[in-house]
């Protein structure tokens, strides 16, 4: 066991990256809701006193979510599929424009539980991405960010930290809701402070940048306008084309070109941008965050939870459970070894510094 | 050192410029205060020192701005960052890290230190601003002047020149405060740097300024000059020189150390003066609103409050003080259930808040929070009344009718971001007034505020009291906690150390007395206005 100290933040990132990829692979319900499991205990188990570790349960409520609108829009939207019906809603004929969409018609069990089973696999990836930014916060990793990316530097301060800020802007608003006497629960109050949670998530957001750009954040020594547009390019193509490759992996119906040739070309671009952007910068660090054994521990227990998804999804089908016909989905027992290995981190990585309470008088106004 | 040549800032969408044509130049480690009513353009003018405006803010800057001889024209702030350091008016929406070491190393990582040179600088400022024992603290857990000192030791790890800071002090308990100017003038005196400081309690930083920025506002021309040329032709002046120009001493203190020396034949005059002669009257009170017993609740792990027992009756006024972190705002809390009690009872009416629904929360209590603004989100101040009168199911009108009462003649039209400070609390109280709670709380409802919008508050709150409401108000502002507290209760560390008569309670702490007080002590005297009543009653006028 190692003094108490925070893990790198590229090993949790690597190790949620990695658990979230497993939920892309399956549609599994046992599976998801291990890997829901998986990331929710080792965040318990190794998150750090500070504002952003509680945001793993706003992740939670936002997969909730999630499944039940899939959910809705199937009943509503989705595709029918034979079965045993459920009820039946009526059916709306839609003009020719419209085709490919049907409005209404028999609900079956099969179909919702496919519709359940999907949510439940964006709702798992969603947990991955509220463990990893509860486990090392967004500064952190804003701070561990190549010198490359600093040109996008405010719109990346912004991407890295809205999430978190709108949930603190949206426990304001709560309040606040509150004390004008209007219900916090139901429809209307989501609708209500949708507007308020954004602006105030925006406005913090901006404030960071702004100081972070005025304590110098974004500084490119004597480097040459053209060298600077040079890398800004190329930051952007590649970042361009990291995202339409990752799409096209996802989406089986894409075509070849925007598959790995696209995220070869964009990861190709990022590596430039770093070489070009790693020369002129003099940035520094302060007390550098080590790469040590535990940070090699915990990235790998992420990527053979990976590797046992792959085995098992090339040794049959037991990722995908059939809906139609329903069957109770089998719990391949590679994959749940593979996934048992990727809650090792919470003991594997070294425990985050606590605060002793008698001698945190802690701003109770904030 | 900084110089402003004919600037002329417009926001975008803006009727008119904020600032119109200003110019003037501070030398090298002067310590300049900026001060002007809410709105005026205090913040516009700091931030455009280092270009945060029009860079970050939109706008446009016609002049020039010239930071030790560079133009903010040409050069991002990111590139004045050696040169200027700028803390915001909320220190903890600027950090840009989580641990205390990490914040201080954040703009030497960025200007390409050298990792030795930071260390020893690091270590450096820790111990220039009494900060050693934090340095591996998460900035979260940290008490308001601690966040303060910790966002100035940020900004200085880089070595500026040049200091920028909004209201330092706004948040912060008076020893806190105390705690940041001591620590900013000893940057001045020790190490030269020249610092541009806006506040709005002229009592706390008047006598450390060499210099006065005065922004009028309304696009009138600024004045510059040494605090005692300011003020023998400015309104806007803390309690020690209305105090001086009562007693019509020359030249103005400007401390309290001088208006003592000046003030031994007053002190005689008013020697034989009684409290009933210049006081407030004992406020009528009548039946018990809210009662907490026991109550116990928790911050994280920490006791926030511990067993506070307290009553509360119609007709008081009651200030709620202490340190940053002793538990003022979460008794406010619970007083209006937003939090549940850990152990303990709070009763309002009869009722526990915590198990009421919203809307007969508002019927009984109503908290205006520390930032009032949080309450507005729609787009117009009829829109605000008109939801308002909705949600807790008035006639239409009402709240517009309590509106006019407190800040007559707003616009309905105008977009509550665009009211002042002050019209904007009032609009927030109003809302929360409207369904005519019996118990009325404001969370330091005058930070941000100027002296003649704190005046029109004073006013308001003891109205309320007379028509049988009970205030509370938790803050750090002993000089209207002089003007208007019945009854003062000081918290620490989520207990009562005191509950008595607002005068008993701050006039002989060294803490919380008012700048009068400490003049005239030993008489219990705390307001100007009090000292022209014992004038009065003297028979001889001023001296």
């Amino acid at each position: 066991m190692t003094t108490p100290r925070l893990l790198h933040p590229g090993a949790w990132w690597i190790w949620a990256v990695a658990l979230a990829a497993c939920a892309l692979r399956t549609t599994n319900p046992v599976l998801l809701s291990l890997i829901i499991a998986v990331a929710g205990w080792v965040v318990v188990a190794r998150r750090a006193d500070v504002p952003w570790s509680r945001s793993f349960a706003s992740f939670l409520r936002l997969g909730a979510i999630v499944i039940v609108i899939r959910v809705i829009f199937q009943v509503l939207f989705g595709v029918r599929v034979s079965g045993t019906t459920l009820f039946t809603i009526p059916e709306v004929t839609l003009p020719g424009w419209a085709a490919g969409v049907s409005l209404g018609g028999p609900v079956t069990v099969e179909s919702l539980m496919a519709a359940l089973y999907q949510g439940l696999r964006l709702a798992a990836v969603l947990a991955c991405f509220g463990a990893a930014t509860s486990l090392c916060s967004p500064y952190r990793m804003l701070r561990a960010l190549p010198s490359a990316f600093y040109e996008a530097g405010v719109a990346v301060t912004i991407a890295f930290t809205f999430a978190p800020q709108a949930i603190v802007a949206s426990r304001q608003v709560r309040e606040a809701r509150r004390l004008r006497g209007r219900s916090d629960r139901g429809i209307r109050a989501w609708t209500g402070s949708a507007l308020p949670v954004l602006e105030g998530a925006l406005d913090r957001a901006v404030s960071l940048a702004a100081s972070m750009d005025s304590r110098g954040y974004g500084r490119r020594g004597s480097e040459s306008a053209s060298a600077r547009r040079r890398s800004m390019g190329l930051v952007l193509l590649g970042l361009v084309a990291v995202a339409v490759g990752s799409y096209g992996l996802l989406d089986p119906g894409a075509p070849g070109i925007f598959r790995l040739p696209a995220l070869a070309l964009g990861v190709v671009a990022l590596v430039g941008a770093l070489i070009a952007g790693g020369r002129s910068s003099n940035r520094t660090r302060y007390r550098p965050d080590p790469w040590a054994m535990p940070e090699w521990l915990v990235a790998l227990c992420g990527v053979v939870a990976y590797f046992s998804f792959v085995l098992v999804s090339q040794a049959g089908d037991a990722l995908q459970p059939s809906t139609n016909p329903l069957e109770v989905p089998a719990a391949p027992v590679v994959a749940v070894v593979g996934l048992l290995i990727a809650a090792l981190p919470s003991f594997l990585a070294p425990a985050p510094p606590r605060l002793v309470a008698s001698t945190t008088p802690v701003a109770v106004a904030a | 050192m900084i110089r402003f040549e004919h600037v002329t800032i417009t926001y975008p969408d803006a009727e008119s410029p904020t600032l119109v044509d200003v110019s003037f130049e501070i030398p090298e480690g002067e310590l300049c205060l900026v001060v002007g009513v809410t709105g005026s353009g205090k913040s516009t003018l700091l931030r455009a020192v280092n270009g945060l405006v029009p860079r970050f803010s939109g706008g446009v800057l016609a002049g020039s701005v010239v930071i030790d001889g560079r133009s903010t024209a040409e050069l991002p702030p990111r590139d004045l960052a050696e040169v200027v350091g700028v803390v915001g008016q909320d220190p903890s929406a600027g950090f840009v890290t989580d641990y205390v070491e990490d914040e201080l190393a954040y703009a030497m990582e960025n200007l390409g230190i050298a990792p030795d040179v930071m260390r020893r600088r690091v270590e450096d400022i820790l111990d220039l601003l009494g900060l050693h024992e934090l340095r591996h603290r998460p900035l979260a857990s940290l008490s308001g002047g601690q966040q303060q000192r910790v966002a100035i030791g940020a900004v200085l790890t880089a070595g500026p020149r040049i200091l920028v800071l909004d209201e330092p002090t706004s948040a912060l308990d008076p020893a806190a405060a105390e705690e940041v100017l001591a620590a900013l003038t000893r940057l001045v005196h020790d190490l030269g740097i020249t610092v541009l400081i806006a506040e709005h309690r002229l009592e706390r930083v008047v006598q450390y300024a060499d210099r006065i920025v005065m922004v009028p506002g309304d696009g009138r021309p600024i004045l510059v000059g040494t605090p005692a040329e300011i003020f023998s032709q400015s309104s806007v002046a803390p309690p020690v020189v209305e105090l001086g120009r009562v007693a019509g001493w020359s030249p103005l203190p400007l401390s309290v150390r001088d208006a003592r020396r000046l003030a031994g034949p007053l002190r005689e005059q008013l020697s034989s003066i009684t409290t009933v002669e210049f006081g407030r009257p004992e406020p009528i009170r009548g039946d018990t609103v809210a009662v907490t017993e026991g109550l116990r609740a928790l911050y994280g792990p920490i006791t926030a409050l511990h067993g506070v027992d307290l009553t509360f009756r119609t007709g008081e006024v009651v200030a709620i003080m202490g340190r940053n972190g002793a538990g003022k705002s979460t008794l406010l809390n619970h007083l209006v259930g937003l939090r549940e009690p850990v152990t303990g009872t709070v009763r309002v009416m009869g009722s526990e808040p915590h198990r009421l629904s919203a809307r007969e929360v508002v019927r009984v209590a109503g908290l205006v929070p520390q930032d009032s603004g949080v309450l507005l989100y729609h787009d117009s101040v009829a829109a605000e009344c008109s939801a308002s009168d909705r949600d807790a199911g008035l006639l239409a009108g009402t709240t517009r009718t309590v509106l006019d009462r407190i800040v007559p003649g707003i616009n309905a039209a105008t977009h509550p971001r665009d009211l002042s400070e002050g019209q904007r609390l009032g609009l927030a109280l109003s809302i929360v007034l409207a369904s005519e709670p019996p118990l009325v709380l404001l969370d330091e409802p005058t930070r941000g505020l100027d002296y003649g919008a704190k005046k029109r508050l004073v006013e308001v709150l003891a109205r309320l009291a007379l028509s049988g409401h009970s205030v509370v108000i938790a803050t750090h502002d002993v000089e209207v906690v002089a003007a208007v507290a019945d009854r003062c209760i000081v918290l620490a560390e989520g207990e009562v150390v005191a509950d008595g008569p607002a005068r008993d309670v701050v006039v002989h702490s060294p803490v919380f007395a008012p700048q009068i007080a400490k003049v005239l002590a030993p008489l219990s005297l705390m307001t100007v206005e009090e000292v022209e009543l014992a004038l009065a009653a003297t028979g001889n006028g001023p001296l």
